[in-house]
């Protein structure tokens, strides 16, 4: 198999690390696309950092094997290192210098001539912002300054890759909103490609592909579409005068299983648009309202690991509501 | 090439890709990598004046102090001057000490920073980039033995306060220094790679710093010490940093006396020896921290 040429800027091949007894990463056969928002979804602990610290070279696998862009991170780890940009979960700047010598110095040790640099470093810093903060102490930038300022960073060397690892932890949701505008940006104008971590549910759905990882392995693979196309049933919460009347008249009328909740009765059914109609001219109980919510992330993760991801930020399951009565 | 027909065309770039990075020596590589975590250290040092105040402090107190009192304190009957062993000032002779205490605090700091930089995360941003690992250990131990031989300088300049003459011995203590400096870097840095918490790194070099230093005859003559400590002094690198120092700065020796040095089997070895030893010792050490930073887990 021939990595390069595919269009697969990373690709690992039976990849496991091992920490004694206890397996991080669980034998990964992953194929990233150029040019795509890669994200990596799962609970903290499913693995995710462990391979993203693996394809970055910095730590080796048990066994497997990964490429990206073309070089074997066991084999060509120089190589690697020069084609990738990296943003860590937790700030790697140094505080006590400022914002353009923190870029300098990453720029000296890529070994990136002198004027590539100084352009690269203007265009960059106008790419998230922060041009006028220039000469600006690292230390007295805000969380969300300083992480543009890591991406600017990861960016700086024209990587092939840029990875992030949980590019948002820590950060406001509207700060996080403002990451992800630049974020969406870059594979448009700098080409990059973009593998990144989260275990946000909101931020997974902004990822051009999504594999799902669990207990260090990878699950499932795919377009967040289509991924959720997989649950191929909407949840239906309806509002009526008689629950319970219409709880017995859904079962008998059309064999769905309703529960009770805070928000009214809810059921599942494929399409739930188009059975809308249907349940209203079938009901007697007069209906106060009725919500169809397409499947969510949420629900594929549900679906493929039996448990929803913990994850408050997001749009989360109230499933566990519990029975008004 | 792999590299060019995996890359899309698709994506137009605003500004020039950055071409691939010409193939240099790797020596010149290294090179520039040395140069920035040099630079990056000196631009912490001269921002960092509070510091550089205050690290001074403590040794003057320890010169015009201690070495006051004790120079009273250890005034021997029919002692005059120029009369041989016991007959010099004990400021003159306190003073490479004090010397050597000056640059240690700042030094051992700097090879500290990597505990640090681990701990901030800075350092996983350094061992990513495509350099050689020994080359960004030693670009922190030249910053060190800059940084740590600069606090040395407004010392020197206080020469004259403790009776030593000004004069080009001076620069030349100056330069052991920088080696000393070096060296009690390189010390600091193979803390850090062996050790990770900010909290044990402490402790142990608390614990190694003490012994190094009282050991090493820059506080008192430790020719006279007991056979088993005495093995110490000989093997304790700085002693011979300390004996350099003494003997390239007049009076240096005076209160002590010439033979109050290290020796060999009975034999001094001469001032070069004693700083090519050192440097062996340092370079060595840095080559086994080297070494250990290298390895991927």
């Amino acid at each position: 198999m021939t990595p390069s040429g595919t269009g697969a800027v990373i690709r690992t091949e039976g990849l496991r690390k091992a920490y004694g007894d206890i397996e991080a990463v669980a034998g990964l056969d992953l194929a990233v696309p150029a040019g795509e928002i890669f994200g990596f979804l799962g609970p903290n602990g499913a693995g995710k950092s462990t391979t993203i610290s693996m394809l970055c070279t910095l730590s080796r696998p048990t066994s497997g094997r990964a490429e990206v862009a073309g070089h074997d991170i066991v084999r060509e780890p120089a190589a690697v290192r020069r084609s990738i940009g990296l943003v860590f979960q937790e700030t790697t700047l140094d505080r006590e210098l400022t914002v353009e010598e923190n870029l300098r110095f990453q720029a000296d040790l890529f070994d990136m001539p002198r004027r590539t640099a100084r352009d690269r470093i203007g265009h960059l810093l106008e790419l998230v912002d922060l041009a006028d903060r220039r000469n600006a102490m690292v230390r007295t930038l805000s969380g969300g300054m300083q992480r543009r300022l890591e991406i600017a960073r990861g960016l700086l060397h024209s990587p092939r890759v840029l990875f992030l690892d949980e590019p948002t932890t820590g950060l406001d949701p509207q700060t996080r909103g403002a990451i992800w505008e630049y974020l969406l940006r870059l594979p448009r104008e700098d080409g990059v490609t973009i593998f990144l971590t989260t275990h946000h549910l909101a931020e997974a759905e902004h990822c051009g592909r999504l594999a799902i990882m669990d207990n260090g392995k990878l699950l499932v693979e795919d377009t967040p579409a289509l991924l959720k196309a997989v649950i191929a049933s909407d949840l239906v919460e309806i509002r009526t005068g008689d629950d319970t009347a219409a709880a017995q008249a859904i079962r008998t009328r059309f064999g769905l299983d309703a529960t009770a909740s805070a928000a009214g009765l809810r059921f599942r059914v494929a399409d739930g648009a188009a059975f809308v109609p249907r349940l209203c001219s079938e009901l007697t109980v007069p209906i106060h309202s009725v919500t169809v919510t397409p499947p969510t992330l949420d629900d594929v993760f549900l679906h493929y690991t039996g448990r929803p991801i913990r994850d408050a930020g997001g749009p989360g399951p109230t499933l566990s509501a519990g029975p008004r009565r | 090439m792999t590299h060019a027909d995996a890359l899309p065309d698709l994506t137009p770039r605003p500004v020039a890709a950055v071409p691939a990075p010409p193939r240099r020596a790797a020596a010149a590589r290294d090179l520039r990598t040395l140069r920035v975590l040099w630079r990056r250290e000196m631009l912490r040092f001269v921002r960092n004046r509070v510091r550089i105040a205050t690290s001074l402090v403590m040794p003057l107190l320890f010169l015009l102090i201690l070495g006051s009192g004790l120079n009273s304190a250890l005034d021997r009957p029919g002692a005059g001057a120029g009369a041989g062993p016991g007959s010099g000032d004990f400021r003159s002779y306190l003073f490479p000490g004090v010397l050597l205490m000056v640059v240690q605090g700042p030094a051992m700091t700097v090879g500290a920073l990597i505990v640090w930089d681990r701990q901030a995360g800075f350092l996983r941003q350094m061992l990513v980039a495509p350099v050689r690992r020994g080359a960004l250990l030693g670009g922190i131990c030249l910053g060190g033995a800059t940084s740590g031989a600069a606090y040395a300088v407004p010392m020197l300049l206080m020469a004259g306060v403790v009776g030593v003459p000004y004069g080009f011995h001076l620069l030349l203590a100056l330069a052991v220094l920088v080696l000393v400096a070096f060296s009690f870097t390189v010390l600091g840095v193979l803390g850090a790679v062996c050790i990770r918490k900010p909290e044990t790194f402490d402790i142990v070099m608390g614990l190694c710093a003490m012994p190094l230093l009282f050991l090493s005859g820059a506080l008192f003559p430790v020719h006279q010490l007991p056979g088993w400590l005495n093995a110490a002094v000989v093997v304790n690198p700085l002693t011979y940093g300390v004996d350099a120092l003494r003997r390239v700065i007049p009076g240096g020796t005076a209160w002590a006396g010439e033979d109050a040095g290290p020796q060999w089997w009975g034999w001094t070895p001469p001032v070069l020896l004693e700083l090519a030893f050192l440097a062996l010792l340092a370079v060595g050490a840095l080559a086994v921290a080297a070494r250990r930073f290298s390895r991927t887990d």
